[in-house]
Protein backbone atom coordinates (compact mmCIF):
# COMPACT_ATOMS: atom_id res chain seq x y z
CA UNK A 1 0.00 0.00 0.00
CA UNK A 2 2.74 2.40 1.02
CA UNK A 3 4.60 1.33 -2.10
CA UNK A 4 1.65 2.19 -4.35
CA UNK A 5 1.33 5.58 -2.71
CA UNK A 6 4.98 6.43 -3.14
CA UNK A 7 4.88 5.33 -6.81
CA UNK A 8 1.80 7.46 -7.32
CA UNK A 9 3.56 10.44 -5.79
CA UNK A 10 6.60 9.99 -8.08
CA UNK A 11 4.43 9.62 -11.20
CA UNK A 12 2.21 12.59 -10.37
CA UNK A 13 5.27 14.70 -9.56
CA UNK A 14 6.97 13.86 -12.87
CA UNK A 15 3.78 14.49 -14.81
CA UNK A 16 3.22 17.83 -13.10
CA UNK A 17 6.78 19.00 -13.67
CA UNK A 18 7.26 17.83 -17.25
CA UNK A 19 3.78 18.13 -18.74
CA UNK A 20 2.90 21.26 -16.76
CA UNK A 21 6.29 22.88 -17.22
CA UNK A 22 6.47 22.29 -20.96
CA UNK A 23 2.86 23.44 -21.38
CA UNK A 24 3.57 26.72 -19.61
CA UNK A 25 6.74 27.12 -21.68
CA UNK A 26 4.68 26.67 -24.85
CA UNK A 27 2.09 29.21 -23.68
CA UNK A 28 4.82 31.70 -22.93
CA UNK A 29 6.59 31.57 -26.27
CA UNK A 30 3.47 30.69 -28.30
CA UNK A 31 2.10 34.23 -28.75
CA UNK A 32 5.47 35.45 -30.05
CA UNK A 33 5.67 32.59 -32.58
CA UNK A 34 2.05 33.23 -33.55
CA UNK A 35 2.80 36.90 -34.22
CA UNK A 36 5.75 35.84 -36.36
CA UNK A 37 3.65 33.36 -38.37
CA UNK A 38 0.89 35.94 -38.86
CA UNK A 39 3.35 38.31 -40.48
CA UNK A 40 3.73 35.87 -43.39
CA UNK A 41 -0.03 35.50 -43.80
CA UNK A 42 -1.19 35.62 -47.40
CA UNK A 43 -4.84 36.29 -46.59
CA UNK A 44 -6.37 39.73 -46.31
CA UNK A 45 -7.90 39.09 -42.88
CA UNK A 46 -6.11 38.11 -39.74
CA UNK A 47 -7.11 34.59 -38.88
CA UNK A 48 -5.16 31.76 -37.42
CA UNK A 49 -4.00 29.50 -39.01
CA UNK A 50 -3.01 31.85 -41.88
CA UNK A 51 -4.30 31.32 -45.40
CA UNK A 52 -1.04 30.57 -47.15
CA UNK A 53 2.35 32.20 -46.79
CA UNK A 54 3.58 35.34 -48.50
CA UNK A 55 5.62 38.46 -47.97
CA UNK A 56 2.77 40.77 -49.00
CA UNK A 57 2.59 42.64 -45.65
CA UNK A 58 6.33 43.20 -45.59
CA UNK A 59 6.15 44.51 -49.17
CA UNK A 60 3.28 46.81 -48.25
CA UNK A 61 5.16 47.95 -45.15
CA UNK A 62 8.23 48.83 -47.20
CA UNK A 63 6.22 50.62 -49.88
CA UNK A 64 7.26 54.27 -49.52
CA UNK A 65 3.91 55.72 -50.64
CA UNK A 66 1.37 53.43 -48.96
CA UNK A 67 3.22 53.28 -45.66
CA UNK A 68 4.54 56.82 -45.52
CA UNK A 69 2.97 57.63 -42.10
CA UNK A 70 4.55 54.52 -40.58
CA UNK A 71 7.94 55.42 -42.04
CA UNK A 72 7.74 58.96 -40.66
CA UNK A 73 6.70 57.67 -37.25
CA UNK A 74 9.51 55.12 -37.27
CA UNK A 75 12.04 57.81 -38.23
CA UNK A 76 10.84 60.05 -35.39
CA UNK A 77 11.06 57.19 -32.93
CA UNK A 78 14.54 56.15 -34.02
CA UNK A 79 15.74 59.76 -33.72
CA UNK A 80 14.42 59.98 -30.16
CA UNK A 81 15.81 56.54 -29.27
CA UNK A 82 19.29 57.38 -30.61
CA UNK A 83 19.34 60.74 -28.83
CA UNK A 84 18.19 59.02 -25.63
CA UNK A 85 20.96 56.43 -25.88
CA UNK A 86 23.59 59.19 -26.31
CA UNK A 87 22.27 61.28 -23.41
CA UNK A 88 21.90 58.25 -21.12
CA UNK A 89 25.41 57.00 -21.95
CA UNK A 90 27.00 60.41 -21.31
CA UNK A 91 25.44 60.89 -17.88
CA UNK A 92 25.09 57.27 -16.70
CA UNK A 93 28.32 55.48 -17.56
CA UNK A 94 30.58 57.91 -15.59
CA UNK A 95 28.12 57.88 -12.68
CA UNK A 96 27.98 54.08 -12.47
CA UNK A 97 31.76 53.91 -12.82
CA UNK A 98 32.23 56.48 -10.06
CA UNK A 99 29.68 54.99 -7.65
CA UNK A 100 31.39 51.59 -7.87
CA UNK A 101 34.53 53.24 -6.45
CA UNK A 102 33.22 55.35 -3.57
CA UNK A 103 32.41 54.30 0.01
CA UNK A 104 29.16 52.37 0.43
CA UNK A 105 27.80 55.08 2.69
CA UNK A 106 27.53 57.49 -0.23
CA UNK A 107 26.59 55.09 -3.00
CA UNK A 108 24.05 53.36 -0.74
CA UNK A 109 22.04 56.55 -0.40
CA UNK A 110 22.29 57.53 -4.06
CA UNK A 111 21.63 54.19 -5.77
CA UNK A 112 17.95 53.81 -4.78
CA UNK A 113 17.22 57.26 -6.24
CA UNK A 114 18.96 56.35 -9.49
CA UNK A 115 17.12 53.00 -9.73
CA UNK A 116 13.68 54.28 -8.65
CA UNK A 117 12.32 54.78 -12.20
CA UNK A 118 12.44 50.99 -12.69
CA UNK A 119 9.51 50.43 -10.31
CA UNK A 120 7.60 53.69 -10.72
CA UNK A 121 4.63 53.44 -13.12
CA UNK A 122 5.80 55.36 -16.17
CA UNK A 123 2.33 56.82 -16.70
CA UNK A 124 2.50 58.57 -13.34
CA UNK A 125 5.98 59.85 -14.16
CA UNK A 126 4.81 61.02 -17.59
CA UNK A 127 2.07 63.11 -16.01
CA UNK A 128 4.49 64.60 -13.47
CA UNK A 129 7.05 65.36 -16.16
CA UNK A 130 4.46 67.06 -18.36
CA UNK A 131 3.51 69.33 -15.44
CA UNK A 132 7.12 70.13 -14.54
CA UNK A 133 8.38 70.66 -18.07
CA UNK A 134 5.38 72.87 -18.89
CA UNK A 135 6.32 75.06 -15.91
CA UNK A 136 9.82 75.32 -17.37
CA UNK A 137 8.24 76.52 -20.60
CA UNK A 138 8.96 73.21 -22.33
CA UNK A 139 5.67 71.85 -23.63
CA UNK A 140 5.31 68.60 -25.55
CA UNK A 141 8.28 68.45 -27.89
CA UNK A 142 11.22 66.37 -29.08
CA UNK A 143 13.32 67.68 -26.18
CA UNK A 144 10.60 66.86 -23.63
CA UNK A 145 10.36 63.24 -24.88
CA UNK A 146 14.14 62.97 -24.83
CA UNK A 147 14.33 64.14 -21.20
CA UNK A 148 11.45 61.86 -20.19
CA UNK A 149 12.94 58.78 -21.85
CA UNK A 150 16.39 59.49 -20.41
CA UNK A 151 14.98 59.81 -16.87
CA UNK A 152 12.94 56.62 -17.13
CA UNK A 153 15.49 54.41 -18.93
CA UNK A 154 18.81 55.61 -17.48
CA UNK A 155 18.54 53.01 -14.67
CA UNK A 156 18.71 50.19 -17.25
CA UNK A 157 22.20 51.26 -18.28
CA UNK A 158 23.16 52.31 -14.77
CA UNK A 159 22.59 48.75 -13.59
CA UNK A 160 24.45 46.98 -16.40
CA UNK A 161 27.47 49.30 -16.05
CA UNK A 162 27.46 49.30 -12.24
CA UNK A 163 27.55 45.49 -12.18
CA UNK A 164 30.70 45.38 -14.32
CA UNK A 165 32.37 48.36 -12.64
CA UNK A 166 31.95 46.74 -9.23
CA UNK A 167 33.60 43.57 -10.48
CA UNK A 168 36.55 45.30 -12.15
CA UNK A 169 39.67 45.59 -10.02
CA UNK A 170 40.76 49.14 -9.08
CA UNK A 171 44.28 47.79 -8.53
CA UNK A 172 44.66 47.53 -12.31
CA UNK A 173 44.07 51.27 -12.63
CA UNK A 174 46.56 52.02 -9.87
CA UNK A 175 49.11 49.76 -11.51
CA UNK A 176 48.56 51.53 -14.81
CA UNK A 177 49.13 54.99 -13.35
CA UNK A 178 52.08 53.80 -11.26
CA UNK A 179 53.67 52.56 -14.45
CA UNK A 180 53.43 56.07 -15.86
CA UNK A 181 50.25 56.05 -17.91
CA UNK A 182 48.30 59.32 -18.00
CA UNK A 183 44.77 59.45 -16.55
CA UNK A 184 43.29 59.54 -20.03
CA UNK A 185 45.37 56.58 -21.16
CA UNK A 186 44.48 54.59 -18.05
CA UNK A 187 40.81 55.30 -18.65
CA UNK A 188 40.91 54.32 -22.32
CA UNK A 189 43.05 51.22 -21.89
CA UNK A 190 41.95 49.87 -18.50
CA UNK A 191 38.70 51.32 -17.18
CA UNK A 192 36.69 51.68 -20.36
CA UNK A 193 37.23 48.12 -21.68
CA UNK A 194 36.07 46.78 -18.30
CA UNK A 195 32.68 48.53 -18.46
CA UNK A 196 32.21 48.60 -22.25
CA UNK A 197 30.05 45.43 -22.42
CA UNK A 198 27.75 47.03 -19.85
CA UNK A 199 27.50 50.19 -21.91
CA UNK A 200 26.72 48.25 -25.09
CA UNK A 201 24.13 46.02 -23.40
CA UNK A 202 22.61 49.04 -21.66
CA UNK A 203 22.53 51.02 -24.90
CA UNK A 204 20.58 48.26 -26.64
CA UNK A 205 18.12 47.94 -23.76
CA UNK A 206 17.58 51.71 -23.64
CA UNK A 207 17.18 51.89 -27.42
CA UNK A 208 14.57 49.11 -27.53
CA UNK A 209 12.64 50.46 -24.55
CA UNK A 210 12.62 53.98 -25.93
CA UNK A 211 11.36 52.68 -29.28
CA UNK A 212 8.61 50.78 -27.48
CA UNK A 213 7.51 53.34 -24.89
CA UNK A 214 3.94 54.57 -24.99
CA UNK A 215 3.14 56.39 -21.72
CA UNK A 216 5.93 58.97 -21.75
CA UNK A 217 5.65 59.50 -25.48
CA UNK A 218 1.88 59.91 -25.19
CA UNK A 219 2.15 62.76 -22.69
CA UNK A 220 5.39 64.48 -23.70
CA UNK A 221 5.39 63.94 -27.47
CA UNK A 222 4.65 66.72 -29.93
CA UNK A 223 1.14 65.87 -31.21
CA UNK A 224 2.24 66.85 -34.72
CA UNK A 225 5.01 64.26 -34.81
CA UNK A 226 3.63 60.74 -34.34
CA UNK A 227 5.95 58.14 -32.95
CA UNK A 228 6.07 54.46 -33.89
CA UNK A 229 4.35 52.80 -30.92
CA UNK A 230 1.49 55.31 -30.94
CA UNK A 231 1.03 54.86 -34.69
CA UNK A 232 1.04 51.07 -34.31
CA UNK A 233 -1.43 51.10 -31.45
CA UNK A 234 -3.72 53.35 -33.41
CA UNK A 235 -3.57 50.83 -36.29
CA UNK A 236 -4.20 47.99 -33.85
CA UNK A 237 -7.28 49.69 -32.40
CA UNK A 238 -8.78 50.92 -35.69
CA UNK A 239 -8.36 47.94 -37.95
CA UNK A 240 -6.34 44.77 -37.81
CA UNK A 241 -3.96 45.96 -40.49
CA UNK A 242 -1.62 43.16 -41.60
CA UNK A 243 1.24 45.61 -41.53
CA UNK A 244 1.11 45.50 -37.72
CA UNK A 245 2.07 41.84 -38.10
CA UNK A 246 4.94 42.75 -40.42
CA UNK A 247 6.25 45.37 -37.98
CA UNK A 248 5.86 42.76 -35.22
CA UNK A 249 7.97 40.36 -37.26
CA UNK A 250 10.75 42.95 -37.52
CA UNK A 251 10.52 43.80 -33.81
CA UNK A 252 10.72 40.10 -32.85
CA UNK A 253 13.86 39.88 -34.97
CA UNK A 254 15.26 42.91 -33.13
CA UNK A 255 14.44 41.32 -29.75
CA UNK A 256 16.13 38.07 -30.78
CA UNK A 257 19.17 40.07 -31.87
CA UNK A 258 19.20 41.88 -28.52
CA UNK A 259 19.03 38.53 -26.74
CA UNK A 260 22.04 37.23 -28.70
CA UNK A 261 24.00 40.42 -27.93
CA UNK A 262 23.19 40.22 -24.22
CA UNK A 263 24.26 36.58 -24.07
CA UNK A 264 27.46 37.22 -26.03
CA UNK A 265 28.42 40.04 -23.72
CA UNK A 266 27.74 37.70 -20.84
CA UNK A 267 26.26 40.64 -18.99
CA UNK A 268 23.92 39.99 -16.10
CA UNK A 269 21.56 38.03 -18.26
CA UNK A 270 19.72 36.49 -15.34
CA UNK A 271 18.64 39.92 -14.06
CA UNK A 272 17.89 42.15 -17.02
CA UNK B 1 40.82 60.45 -6.13
CA UNK B 2 37.54 59.74 -4.33
CA UNK B 3 36.38 63.34 -4.61
CA UNK B 4 37.11 63.43 -8.30
CA UNK B 5 35.27 60.14 -8.81
CA UNK B 6 32.09 61.34 -7.10
CA UNK B 7 32.28 64.40 -9.32
CA UNK B 8 31.62 62.07 -12.28
CA UNK B 9 28.39 60.92 -10.65
CA UNK B 10 26.91 64.38 -10.19
CA UNK B 11 25.62 64.97 -13.73
CA UNK B 12 23.37 61.91 -13.45
CA UNK B 13 22.35 62.65 -9.86
CA UNK B 14 21.56 66.25 -10.83
CA UNK B 15 19.61 65.13 -13.89
CA UNK B 16 17.52 62.69 -11.87
CA UNK B 17 16.85 65.21 -9.08
CA UNK B 18 15.80 67.86 -11.58
CA UNK B 19 13.84 65.76 -14.06
CA UNK B 20 12.68 62.78 -12.01
CA UNK B 21 12.35 63.60 -8.31
CA UNK B 22 11.15 67.19 -8.53
CA UNK B 23 8.37 66.47 -11.08
CA UNK B 24 7.00 63.85 -8.68
CA UNK B 25 7.08 66.31 -5.77
CA UNK B 26 5.34 68.83 -8.00
CA UNK B 27 2.70 66.21 -8.82
CA UNK B 28 2.12 65.64 -5.11
CA UNK B 29 1.78 69.40 -4.61
CA UNK B 30 -0.72 69.83 -7.42
CA UNK B 31 -2.85 66.93 -6.17
CA UNK B 32 -3.46 68.97 -3.02
CA UNK B 33 -4.75 71.93 -5.01
CA UNK B 34 -8.50 72.44 -4.60
CA UNK B 35 -10.90 73.55 -7.31
CA UNK B 36 -11.45 76.83 -5.43
CA UNK B 37 -7.73 77.61 -5.41
CA UNK B 38 -7.17 76.50 -1.83
CA UNK B 39 -5.14 73.56 -0.59
CA UNK B 40 -6.25 70.31 0.97
CA UNK B 41 -7.26 66.74 0.39
CA UNK B 42 -10.43 67.70 -1.49
CA UNK B 43 -9.46 65.82 -4.68
CA UNK B 44 -8.75 62.64 -2.76
CA UNK B 45 -12.02 62.95 -0.84
CA UNK B 46 -13.96 63.58 -4.06
CA UNK B 47 -12.39 60.57 -5.74
CA UNK B 48 -12.89 58.21 -2.83
CA UNK B 49 -16.48 59.29 -2.13
CA UNK B 50 -17.59 58.61 -5.71
CA UNK B 51 -18.68 54.94 -5.97
CA UNK B 52 -17.66 54.70 -9.65
CA UNK B 53 -14.13 55.98 -8.97
CA UNK B 54 -13.82 53.79 -5.92
CA UNK B 55 -14.84 50.85 -8.10
CA UNK B 56 -12.07 51.70 -10.56
CA UNK B 57 -9.52 51.79 -7.74
CA UNK B 58 -10.58 48.46 -6.21
CA UNK B 59 -10.96 46.95 -9.70
CA UNK B 60 -7.39 47.91 -10.54
CA UNK B 61 -6.01 46.47 -7.32
CA UNK B 62 -8.10 43.31 -7.85
CA UNK B 63 -6.73 42.99 -11.38
CA UNK B 64 -3.19 43.17 -9.97
CA UNK B 65 -4.03 40.51 -7.37
CA UNK B 66 -5.66 38.16 -9.90
CA UNK B 67 -2.79 38.46 -12.36
CA UNK B 68 -0.26 37.86 -9.57
CA UNK B 69 -2.20 34.77 -8.46
CA UNK B 70 -2.41 33.21 -11.93
CA UNK B 71 1.20 34.11 -12.72
CA UNK B 72 2.27 32.23 -9.58
CA UNK B 73 0.12 29.25 -10.55
CA UNK B 74 1.63 29.12 -14.05
CA UNK B 75 5.15 29.70 -12.80
CA UNK B 76 5.18 26.73 -10.38
CA UNK B 77 5.61 23.80 -12.80
CA UNK B 78 8.02 25.77 -14.98
CA UNK B 79 10.16 26.71 -11.99
CA UNK B 80 10.23 23.05 -10.94
CA UNK B 81 11.15 22.01 -14.47
CA UNK B 82 13.97 24.59 -14.45
CA UNK B 83 15.24 23.14 -11.20
CA UNK B 84 15.35 19.60 -12.60
CA UNK B 85 16.62 20.57 -16.03
CA UNK B 86 20.20 20.19 -17.22
CA UNK B 87 22.20 23.09 -18.68
CA UNK B 88 20.62 22.70 -22.13
CA UNK B 89 17.02 22.68 -20.90
CA UNK B 90 17.77 25.57 -18.54
CA UNK B 91 19.22 27.56 -21.43
CA UNK B 92 16.12 26.88 -23.52
CA UNK B 93 13.80 27.93 -20.69
CA UNK B 94 15.83 31.10 -20.13
CA UNK B 95 15.63 32.05 -23.83
CA UNK B 96 11.89 31.37 -23.90
CA UNK B 97 11.54 33.60 -20.85
CA UNK B 98 13.69 36.46 -22.08
CA UNK B 99 12.43 36.65 -25.66
CA UNK B 100 8.82 37.62 -24.79
CA UNK B 101 10.16 40.08 -22.24
CA UNK B 102 12.43 41.82 -24.72
CA UNK B 103 9.78 41.84 -27.43
CA UNK B 104 7.98 45.11 -28.00
CA UNK B 105 4.71 45.74 -26.23
CA UNK B 106 2.85 46.16 -29.51
CA UNK B 107 3.88 42.67 -30.64
CA UNK B 108 2.63 41.00 -27.47
CA UNK B 109 -0.62 42.95 -27.54
CA UNK B 110 -1.09 42.25 -31.24
CA UNK B 111 -0.58 38.53 -30.65
CA UNK B 112 -3.25 38.55 -27.94
CA UNK B 113 -5.70 40.48 -30.09
CA UNK B 114 -5.40 37.65 -32.64
CA UNK B 115 -5.51 34.85 -30.05
CA UNK B 116 -8.57 36.20 -28.25
CA UNK B 117 -10.41 37.29 -31.39
CA UNK B 118 -13.41 35.66 -33.04
CA UNK B 119 -11.21 33.94 -35.64
CA UNK B 120 -8.47 33.22 -33.15
CA UNK B 121 -7.15 29.81 -32.09
CA UNK B 122 -9.09 29.71 -28.79
CA UNK B 123 -12.47 30.32 -30.39
CA UNK B 124 -11.68 28.06 -33.36
CA UNK B 125 -10.52 25.10 -31.28
CA UNK B 126 -13.52 25.35 -28.95
CA UNK B 127 -15.69 25.32 -32.06
CA UNK B 128 -13.87 22.31 -33.50
CA UNK B 129 -14.25 20.43 -30.22
CA UNK B 130 -17.95 21.17 -30.19
CA UNK B 131 -17.75 23.04 -26.88
CA UNK B 132 -19.47 26.04 -28.41
CA UNK B 133 -21.77 26.34 -31.41
CA UNK B 134 -20.56 29.69 -32.72
CA UNK B 135 -17.29 31.65 -32.71
CA UNK B 136 -16.79 33.98 -29.75
CA UNK B 137 -14.38 36.70 -28.80
CA UNK B 138 -12.60 37.09 -25.48
CA UNK B 139 -11.47 40.58 -26.41
CA UNK B 140 -12.79 43.32 -24.14
CA UNK B 141 -13.41 40.78 -21.36
CA UNK B 142 -11.62 40.65 -18.05
CA UNK B 143 -10.76 37.00 -18.61
CA UNK B 144 -9.02 37.81 -21.88
CA UNK B 145 -7.15 40.67 -20.26
CA UNK B 146 -5.97 38.48 -17.40
CA UNK B 147 -4.77 35.77 -19.82
CA UNK B 148 -2.77 38.33 -21.79
CA UNK B 149 -1.31 39.97 -18.68
CA UNK B 150 -0.30 36.61 -17.21
CA UNK B 151 1.72 35.77 -20.32
CA UNK B 152 3.25 39.26 -20.42
CA UNK B 153 4.16 39.47 -16.71
CA UNK B 154 5.24 35.84 -16.16
CA UNK B 155 8.94 36.54 -16.92
CA UNK B 156 9.04 39.15 -14.16
CA UNK B 157 8.37 36.42 -11.60
CA UNK B 158 10.47 33.74 -13.28
CA UNK B 159 13.75 35.62 -13.63
CA UNK B 160 14.38 36.40 -9.94
CA UNK B 161 13.43 32.81 -9.03
CA UNK B 162 15.75 31.34 -11.70
CA UNK B 163 18.58 33.51 -10.36
CA UNK B 164 18.11 31.96 -6.91
CA UNK B 165 17.80 28.40 -8.26
CA UNK B 166 21.11 28.84 -10.10
CA UNK B 167 22.77 29.28 -6.70
CA UNK B 168 20.55 26.91 -4.69
CA UNK B 169 22.11 24.11 -2.75
CA UNK B 170 21.32 20.70 -4.28
CA UNK B 171 22.37 18.82 -1.17
CA UNK B 172 19.29 19.96 0.76
CA UNK B 173 17.09 18.05 -1.69
CA UNK B 174 19.30 14.98 -1.47
CA UNK B 175 19.16 15.18 2.31
CA UNK B 176 15.36 15.35 2.24
CA UNK B 177 15.17 12.36 -0.11
CA UNK B 178 17.63 10.37 1.98
CA UNK B 179 15.40 11.01 4.97
CA UNK B 180 12.55 9.39 3.06
CA UNK B 181 10.58 12.35 1.74
CA UNK B 182 8.68 11.78 -1.51
CA UNK B 183 9.43 14.11 -4.45
CA UNK B 184 6.58 16.54 -3.64
CA UNK B 185 7.53 16.83 -0.03
CA UNK B 186 11.25 17.05 -0.80
CA UNK B 187 10.70 19.92 -3.26
CA UNK B 188 8.38 21.90 -1.00
CA UNK B 189 10.38 21.41 2.19
CA UNK B 190 13.91 21.68 0.80
CA UNK B 191 13.82 23.90 -2.29
CA UNK B 192 10.68 26.01 -1.99
CA UNK B 193 11.73 27.88 1.18
CA UNK B 194 14.90 29.00 -0.59
CA UNK B 195 12.96 30.75 -3.37
CA UNK B 196 10.36 32.51 -1.19
CA UNK B 197 12.23 35.86 -1.04
CA UNK B 198 12.63 35.81 -4.83
CA UNK B 199 8.94 34.98 -5.27
CA UNK B 200 7.94 37.95 -3.13
CA UNK B 201 10.31 40.21 -5.09
CA UNK B 202 8.73 38.88 -8.31
CA UNK B 203 5.22 39.53 -6.97
CA UNK B 204 6.15 43.17 -6.41
CA UNK B 205 7.18 43.51 -10.05
CA UNK B 206 4.20 41.59 -11.44
CA UNK B 207 1.67 43.49 -9.34
CA UNK B 208 3.14 46.91 -10.15
CA UNK B 209 3.36 46.10 -13.83
CA UNK B 210 -0.13 44.58 -14.13
CA UNK B 211 -1.89 47.48 -12.39
CA UNK B 212 -0.17 50.13 -14.53
CA UNK B 213 0.01 48.55 -18.00
CA UNK B 214 -1.98 51.25 -19.74
CA UNK B 215 -1.59 49.90 -23.27
CA UNK B 216 -2.56 46.29 -22.68
CA UNK B 217 -5.44 47.34 -20.44
CA UNK B 218 -6.88 49.70 -23.02
CA UNK B 219 -6.36 47.58 -26.15
CA UNK B 220 -7.35 44.17 -24.73
CA UNK B 221 -9.71 45.45 -22.02
CA UNK B 222 -11.44 47.90 -24.32
CA UNK B 223 -13.38 51.01 -23.42
CA UNK B 224 -15.80 49.39 -21.00
CA UNK B 225 -13.25 47.94 -18.58
CA UNK B 226 -11.72 51.00 -16.98
CA UNK B 227 -8.64 50.84 -14.77
CA UNK B 228 -6.74 53.62 -13.02
CA UNK B 229 -4.19 54.37 -15.78
CA UNK B 230 -6.97 54.98 -18.33
CA UNK B 231 -8.85 57.01 -15.73
CA UNK B 232 -5.80 59.23 -15.24
CA UNK B 233 -5.34 59.61 -18.98
CA UNK B 234 -9.01 60.56 -19.41
CA UNK B 235 -8.82 63.20 -16.67
CA UNK B 236 -5.84 64.82 -18.38
CA UNK B 237 -6.27 64.15 -22.08
CA UNK B 238 -10.02 64.64 -22.31
CA UNK B 239 -11.17 66.62 -19.29
CA UNK B 240 -7.99 68.63 -18.49
CA UNK B 241 -8.60 68.04 -14.77
CA UNK B 242 -4.98 68.39 -13.71
CA UNK B 243 -5.33 68.38 -9.91
CA UNK B 244 -7.74 65.43 -10.08
CA UNK B 245 -5.43 63.49 -12.41
CA UNK B 246 -2.53 64.23 -10.07
CA UNK B 247 -4.54 63.02 -7.08
CA UNK B 248 -5.49 59.77 -8.85
CA UNK B 249 -1.86 59.20 -9.82
CA UNK B 250 -0.78 59.72 -6.24
CA UNK B 251 -3.48 57.26 -5.11
CA UNK B 252 -2.28 54.72 -7.70
CA UNK B 253 1.28 55.23 -6.52
CA UNK B 254 0.36 55.06 -2.84
CA UNK B 255 -1.82 51.96 -3.07
CA UNK B 256 0.63 49.96 -5.19
CA UNK B 257 3.45 51.39 -3.07
CA UNK B 258 1.91 50.18 0.19
CA UNK B 259 1.39 46.68 -1.21
CA UNK B 260 4.94 46.63 -2.61
CA UNK B 261 6.36 47.84 0.69
CA UNK B 262 4.43 45.14 2.53
CA UNK B 263 5.74 42.41 0.23
CA UNK B 264 9.30 43.74 0.44
CA UNK B 265 9.16 43.76 4.23
CA UNK B 266 7.80 40.24 4.17
CA UNK B 267 10.71 39.20 1.94
CA UNK B 268 13.22 40.73 4.38
CA UNK B 269 11.45 39.03 7.25
CA UNK B 270 11.57 35.60 5.61
CA UNK B 271 15.25 36.03 4.95
CA UNK B 272 15.81 36.96 8.58
CA UNK B 273 14.04 33.80 9.63
CA UNK B 274 17.07 32.13 8.43
CA UNK B 275 18.15 30.28 5.36
CA UNK B 276 21.24 32.44 5.29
Amino acid sequence: MADVRSRLSVVSYRAFVWVGGLAVLACMIGPILLALVMSFNAGATLAFPPQGLSLRWYRLLLDPVASEPIHTAARNSVEVALATVVLVTVITAPAAFALARVPRRFSGTVEPVLLAPLVLPSLVYALAALLALSLLGLGPSFLAVLIGHAAVFAPLMFRTVLGLAQRSDPALEEASSTLGASRARTFLRISLPAILPGIVAGAFLVFMQSLDNVSVTLFLGDPGRTMLPLRLFAMLEESLDGRVAAVSGLLILAAALLLVILQRLGGRKDTP
Amino acid sequence: MIRRDTLMAWPMIGFMLLFFISPLLLLLGISLRGADGGWGFGNFAAFLSDPFSRGVLTGTLALGAKVTFFVSLAALPLVMLYWHGGPRLRGLILICTLLPMLTANVVRTFAWVVILGRNGPISQSMLALGLTDRPFSLLFSEMGLIMALVQIELPLLLLPVFAVLNRADRRTLEAAETLGAGPWRAWFSAIFPQIIPAVLAGWVLVFASATTSYVTQSVIGGARLIYLPQYVYREVGVLFQWPMAAAISILLLASTGIIMLGLTMLARHERLQGHG
